[in-house]
């Protein structure tokens, strides 16, 4: 099975890294990551969540007629897609800044130390 | 509609000819275990964007949606939005991770996070277990559309494209797939949208139908012809039943007589109620109250009837509460609806229209139902066995989440239709209601035009993407699961010497047994509505994998103990109480549960999800030690990406 990206020419071998240089790389990558999504989830759990209680509680706001719809019916049936896609968009965007930034902040890290050892 | 419908079976042919071609010239290509199993891992985002979406929409999709959104109205919109949604958690929470970690499947990760071959065990055994409960709906879509299309017995249906799909698996493996799926995404695409955009301009626009409903709350759907209706006996419960509609009195003849099991009122009696009125069934010639066993001939008016507490009326919300009468037969029985009658089965079109109808109210705690649905079809969608072992197909952790981009759109380009063939079958073709046809709607709505022609050939369009549907998704489950038995089952455990010859022997092998069990499991499902069933699949998946690939990628302490305390914990006891909510649904369970706990037994998502969670967390703070002592690298390589050179494929070859 061919590797998939090529290996940066310094990257140590995951098995031999030192535990705490392992912790740092990756409590920086998911610390951040995870905001990212907990972000976009927590957009996404209110409107999700949110309508069934609209529903429950303003039902004349919910069928309020619009093109023959009902304001709810159109936002479930229709709307909901474009804007989970919008929100998927803005996710991977930001997620491969996140990545690229972690990238080089690491290369930049270990750069030093190699320049030091000498 | 009896005999053959050609055209539609031209179709369908042409669709199963084109799957097979296509598959087997992708096959020359397969050439070793890794392209046998996971397709080479070499396609590019867009196609295995297509060969996600289109692996992914299934029959319940195709299908299922449009037919239970008919029969239920608004709250079936909650399906198709999950299905589709279901992927932005899997983008925020998996897709990245897990593709990084290089499994080929969740068994491959279950072993590799916790080092534990016990619990790769354990894990197969759940892959099989939910992928069978999903390959039923399929089969059920199968039986129906292929008896839409030949008039022939369910059965048959099962038997010909089980078979079909089985032998192609087995001879093509998953490279014949890849491209295949994503041939099959765009079919669907196609066949979902090209039919409806003619029977809008027809029976009237998206919002115009809706608005149908809007401007007449109370009334249901009127018959436009004389509708013949078939029921089943008592043993195939509860598809021999009929309920009256209760905005007006219905007339209903039986040519050949019937021997009724039971009358009885429409609405579930509270306790205290009285029992339906004499008045409610009654001979339409004479007025009076009809028997049990009715001679040849015999026309009954059903009456609509205010629901009474020791003669006094009940009230809800200041109104009086009414039902109408319903039937059960002992024995098969046709029936005859005159032109204009209203339409038994159909809820009011306020009922439909609005929040909270027949689906998510029907025992009285539509709010708790309406959530765990949700959480079940979006929990189920990232646990689903045949869908994620595509995320290994992608190069990289980064193209895992543009392929989920991708696919978010490709969904709901397709979602967005499915819910308007439900509302125009409404009011175009209400005849399903009476038969409890509903989920043969997309085959069935077509054939309704006056141009026949043009009907059966739009018939015959949805009819092949009705089968690229069952297909692609049978497919799917029959690779995942047959790969599950031969790769792990076979190789790991049986004969871990095996040569990869006998492994490729083993898979072929294994699904051509899963596709025999397949089928037996389809023919007993008939009477159970497509999506309901995928409902149930989903939510067995919440309950057991998604906490453990949740968990598993983004807490460190998770132990092996914990995750499998969890997922058995959470996936056994959903499964048992949608297994009791199905034998007491078929009446083999004579179980009187109360209503809260029968929403609880029927959506498990709301109580097993959560419970699968805290089994985890409980049982992995108990058992601390067994953390694994590489968990630093493990994380290292679900999180870092590619640049920095930690990823390792876990199998390599």
């Amino acid at each position: 099975m061919p590797s998939n990206s090529p290996p940066l020419a310094n990257a140590p071998n995951p098995a031999s890294i030192t535990e705490a240089e392992a912790e740092k790389i990756t409590s920086l990558v998911m610390r951040r990551q995870l905001a990212l999504s907990l972000r976009v989830a927590s957009v996404f759990f209110v409107l999700l969540f949110g309508l069934p209680l609209v529903n429950l509680y303003a039902p004349a706001l919910a069928n309020t007629s619009i093109l023959g719809f009902t304001l709810t019916w159109l936002t479930l049936g229709v709307l909901v897609y474009p804007i989970t896609v919008a929100l998927s968009y803005y996710f991977v965007r930001n997620s491969d800044a996140i990545e690229a930034d972690c990238v080089q902040i690491t290369q930049a890290a270990r750069s030093e130390t190699h320049e030091a050892q000498p | 509609m009896t005999g053959v419908a050609w055209i539609p079976l031209l179709f369908v042919v042409f669709m199963v000819a084109a799957t097979i071609g296509i598959g087997l010239l992708a096959t020359r290509a397969a050439r070793n275990a890794a392209d046998f199993f996971v397709a080479g891992r070499s396609v590019s985002v867009f196609w295995n964007a297509s060969a996600i979406s289109g692996e992914y929409l299934s029959a319940a999709s195709f299908m299922g949606i449009a037919g239970l959104l008919m029969k239920n109205g608004y709250d079936v919109l909650w399906y198709p939005v999950c299905y589709a949604t279901g992927y932005l958690f899997l983008l925020l929470f998996i897709a990245g991770p897990l593709r990084r970690f290089g499994a080929y499947t969740i068994p491959d990760f279950a072993e590799g996070r916790f080092d534990s071959p016990l619990f790769r065990k354990i894990a197969v055994i759940f892959v099989l277990f939910i992928g069978l409960f999903y390959t039923m709906p399929q089969m059920k879509g199968a039986g129906i559309t292929l008896g839409a299309i030949l008039n022939c017995p369910y059965w048959v249906g099962i038997l010909l494209v089980g078979s079909v799909i089985t032998f192609n698996v087995a001879l093509g493996g998953m490279k014949g797939i890849t491209v295949v799926q994503a041939f099959q995404y765009w079919a669907k695409l196609f066949a979902i949208s090209a039919p409806l955009f003619v029977l809008l301009t027809i029976y009237g626009g998206y919002g115009a139908t809706l608005n149908r409903a809007q401007t007449n709350p109370k009334a249901a759907p009127a018959l436009a012809t004389a509708t013949t209706l078939k029921f089943k006996g008592q043993k195939d419960a509860p598809a021999n039943a009929v309920a009256f509609a209760v905005s007006a009195p219905t007339e209903i003849t039986f040519p050949n007589g019937a021997v009724l099991a039971k009358i009885a009122p429409a609405r579930k009696p509270e306790p205290g109620e009285d029992p339906l009125p004499p008045t409610a069934f009654v001979n339409a010639a004479t007025g009076e109250p009809a028997p049990l066993t009715l001679p040849a001939g015999f026309t009954a008016r059903a009456v609509p009837f205010g629901v009474t507490k020791n003669q006094v009326a009940v009230e809800k919300d200041g109104k009086p509460v009414r039902t109408a009468p319903k039937l059960e037969f002992a024995e098969p029985t046709e029936a005859v609806l005159a032109a204009g009658s209203t339409v038994p089965n159909a809820p009011p079109n306020k009922k439909w229209l609005e929040p909270f109808g027949a689906l998510t109210g029907k025992y009285g705690h539509p709010l708790l139902y309406t959530y765990s649905l949700i959480i079940a079809l979006l929990c189920g969608t990232a646990g689903l066995p045949h869908i994620l072992v595509r995320f290994y197909t992608n190069p990289d952790g980064r193209s895992a989440k543009r392929t989920t981009l991708l696919v978010m759109g490709l969904m709901g380009l397709f979602y967005v239709f499915t819910p308007v063939w439900g509302a125009l079958g409404r009011f175009a073709l209400p005849a399903l209601y009476a038969n409890n046809a509903t989920d043969s709607l997309l085959i069935r709505l077509p054939m309704t035009l006056d141009n026949k022609l043009l009907g059966q050939i739009l018939s015959g369009v949805t009819s092949a993407g009705a089968f690229a549907a069952f297909m692609s998704t049978f497919s799917g489950l029959l690779v995942s699961m047959s790969g599950a038995l031969a790769h792990d089952i076979y190789g790991k455990m049986l004969r871990p010497t095996a040569t990869p010859g006998q492994r490729l022997a083993a898979f072929k092998l294994a699904a051509i047994l899963i596709g025999v069990i397949s089928m037996l499991l389809g023919l007993l499902v008939e009477s159970f509505d497509i999506t309901v069933l995928v409902g149930w699949a989903f939510a067995v998946a919440a309950c057991s994998y998604f906490p453990l690939l949740l968990l598993g990628a983004w807490w460190r302490r998770l132990t092996m103990p914990g995750a499998a305390a969890g997922m058995l914990g959470g996936g056994l006891l959903a499964l048992g109480a949608i297994v009791c909510s199905m034998l007491i649904d078929k009446k083999i369970l004579p179980l009187e549960v109360d209503p809260l706990t029968r929403s609880l037994m029927e959506q498990p998502a709301i109580w097993g999800v959560p419970l699968s969670i805290s089994l985890m967390v409980i049982v992995s703070r108990l058992t601390a030690a067994h953390i694994p002592k590489d968990i630093h690298v493990k994380m290292l390589r679900l999180h870092a990406p590619e640049e920095m050179g930690f990823s390792k494929n876990y199998i390599e070859h």
